[in-house]
């Protein structure tokens, strides 16, 4: 199976937009080379600027290239985009609804040694409460691509979470993402898994191992977070005896509480969720961080035949 | 170019403007709106090119209004310029307004940007100036900061930007009335010297009174004389300037008058 981080995927898409539309502004704040936004750079050195270590003035000049009718897409750590600069978003590109792009990478603690400082585990639940803001997190290299296109031609603010570790393809060339449209890789009548971003390729794992144990589960991509496929998932609940959230995120304000938002709204199901509980992370390979913090296709086996 | 006396005859009307809408809305800030009065009427009516025939388009000359909290004085000065009916400038800061507390680019035509979050403006600013600059479109780009907001991290930022930028179509003017919410500026937060750390940041630095045309006027050609580097005119300034009773009191920050004092106000601003 092909890998690749979601963040490579990112840098090569951007780089190809950039040429094809002349709108298209790129901002980055000294991480160009890690954020892949240097790829942009690379053919279109005219329209990428660096703002230096400065993420909340990024977000105020993304704010004023929007207003003059570019689509800017500007690109920081997850933690610094949305945790150093969230009034900026939430002021300046958010309350203003300008056409910035925020693509955020090394979101979850699968950026590994770094540690704790730099490792968003809140970033989802700041992007949804602003109000307008679509939130969105690709699976893989395939779907990210896709998701940049679809982004460059809306207008309006938007929050792209990806991540910094190679994940496995999970969908083929033939794929088509569809903004706000969750994505079914797998139907069974038993339980409902919802995944997001790198917990699709563990949810898959889990299937396969549920399988064995006579459980059959769907399994949905939630790639926009916000706004919510709120009628797939609530067609999926209704024929589960059980729904089980997993995210790279922590169980407060994330996918988990999206889906229990719409769900106890619409039609309370048993759920269960598989996300960083309320702990910091820590230094290490992002292996031995989803195995300590409990984000593996083995966490999502157990969690599932512990609640049925 | 209006004389100095239109321009004065326009900041007139201005200035009751904004003692009636905050003294209807019974919130709102005078203090600051009168010590950026002369500067917004000189940029709005001399030297921008804002007009009814260009307002919607997305590349024009530009203004942004850092200092968010003097709102009362950008909308009156909008509703001068025929952007805004005068009757609506009633309605700032009561539910259902287009004319909210702090500007929103959305509600009103002519607002270019929405501020009120001190030290968000001037990135924005920037950010027009660069678009400019990419897209090579001949328009300037104007922003109006507080002293006070100075304070804010962000500033420095944009600042730092805009030079490294070389904006020399951005020209901004620091409104340096010397007092802030909780008193004097230099009392709660010492910014100064303003002019030697914008130097230090690669900046233009022109010092005026912020309250005398033909200072201004000139310090805005002078800008746009200036290659390779942004403007920053610093404008010394009156908190409250044009009411005896508000000048140089930072309690009139905030604070909207009482029926009387609103009367005694318009009373010293007849013509």
């Amino acid at each position: 199976m092909a890998k690749m981080a979601t963040r490579e995927a990112y840098g090569k898409a951007l780089a190809q937009l950039i040429v094809e539309d002349k709108k298209i502004v790129v901002l980055d704040a000294d991480l160009s080379k890690s954020t892949k936004t240097a790829d942009a750079k690379a053919v279109c050195p005219e329209r990428h600027f660096n703002v230096g270590i400065a993420e909340g003035n990024m977000m105020g000049v993304a704010a004023g290239l929007a207003s003059c009718g570019n689509t800017v897409f500007a690109s920081s750590f997850a933690m610094f985009a949305t945790g150093r600069a969230y009034e900026q978003v939430r002021n300046s590109i958010g309350y203003t609804h300008l056409n910035v792009k925020i693509c955020a990478t090394h979101a979850g603690i699968t950026l590994g040694e770094d540690g704790a400082s730099h490792q968003s585990i809140e970033d989802i639940a700041l992007m949804r409460a602003i109000p307008g803001m679509i939130v969105i997190q690709p699976c893989d290299d395939i779907e990210t691509k896709q998701v940049i296109q679809a982004i460059s031609k809306v207008n309006g603010p938007c929050y792209v979470r990806l991540g910094r570790s190679a994940v496995d393809t999970v969908n083929n060339e033939e794929y088509v993402f569809e903004l706000g449209k969750g994505s079914v890789l797998r139907k069974g009548n038993d339980i409902t898994l919802i995944a997001t971003g790198m917990m699709v390729q563990q949810a898959l794992l889990a299937a396969n191992t549920l399988s064995e144990h006579g459980v059959e589960v769907s399994v949905i991509n939630i790639h926009t977070i916000k706004p919510l496929d709120e009628s797939l998932i609530l067609e999926y609940a209704m024929k589960s005896k059980l729904v089980v959230t997993c995210e790279e995120h922590s169980k407060f304000g994330g996918l988990g509480s999206a889906v229990a938002e719409t769900l106890s709204k619409n039609y309370p199901v048993k759920m269960a969720m598989v996300a960083v509980n309320d702990t910091f992370g820590e230094s290490g390979t992002p292996n031995a961080l989803i195995e300590k913090y409990g984000l593996t296709a083995k966490d999502i086996v157990k969690t599932v035949l512990e609640s049925i | 170019m209006l004389s100095n006396q239109e321009l004065a005859k326009i900041a007139k009307r201005v200035r009751r403007n904004i003692i009636k809408m905050v003294t209807d809305a019974k919130s709102g800030h005078i203090g600051g709106a009168f010590s950026a009065t002369e500067i917004a009427v000189s940029l709005y009516f001399n030297e921008m090119n804002i007009t009814k025939e260009n307002l919607n388009n997305l590349s024009r000359d530009k203004f942004v209004l850092s200092k968010g909290h003097a709102s009362a004085l950008l909308f009156a000065v909008l509703s001068e310029k025929g952007f805004l009916p005068e009757e609506e400038l009633l309605t700032f800061r009561k539910i259902n307004s287009r004319l909210q507390g702090h500007p929103n680019m959305n509600y009103v035509q002519g607002v270019d940007m929405s501020t009120g979050s001190l030290g968000q403006g001037l990135s924005t600013a920037v950010g027009m100036a660069l678009s400019y600059k990419i897209h090579n479109e001949d328009f300037r780009v104007y922003s109006v900061v507080g002293d006070g907001e100075s304070e804010e991290g962000q500033i420095w930022e944009a600042a730092m930007a805009a030079a490294h930028f070389k904006l020399d179509n951005l020209c901004a003017v620091l409104d340096m009335n010397g007092l802030q919410i909780d008193g004097d500026v230099t009392v709660v937060m010492n910014p100064f010297p303003l002019d030697e750390k914008f130097k230090a940041f690669g900046w233009h630095v022109i010092c005026v009174d912020g309250h005398d045309y033909d200072q201004l006027h000139d310090a805005y050609a002078e800008a746009r004389t200036v290659k390779g580097k942004p403007t920053m005119i610093i404008a010394k300034t009156v908190k409250g300037k044009g009411v005896s009773f508000m000048e140089n009191d930072y309690m009139w920050h905030g604070v909207a008058p009482s029926a009387e004092q609103a009367e005694a106000a318009l009373k010293e601003l007849e013509d």
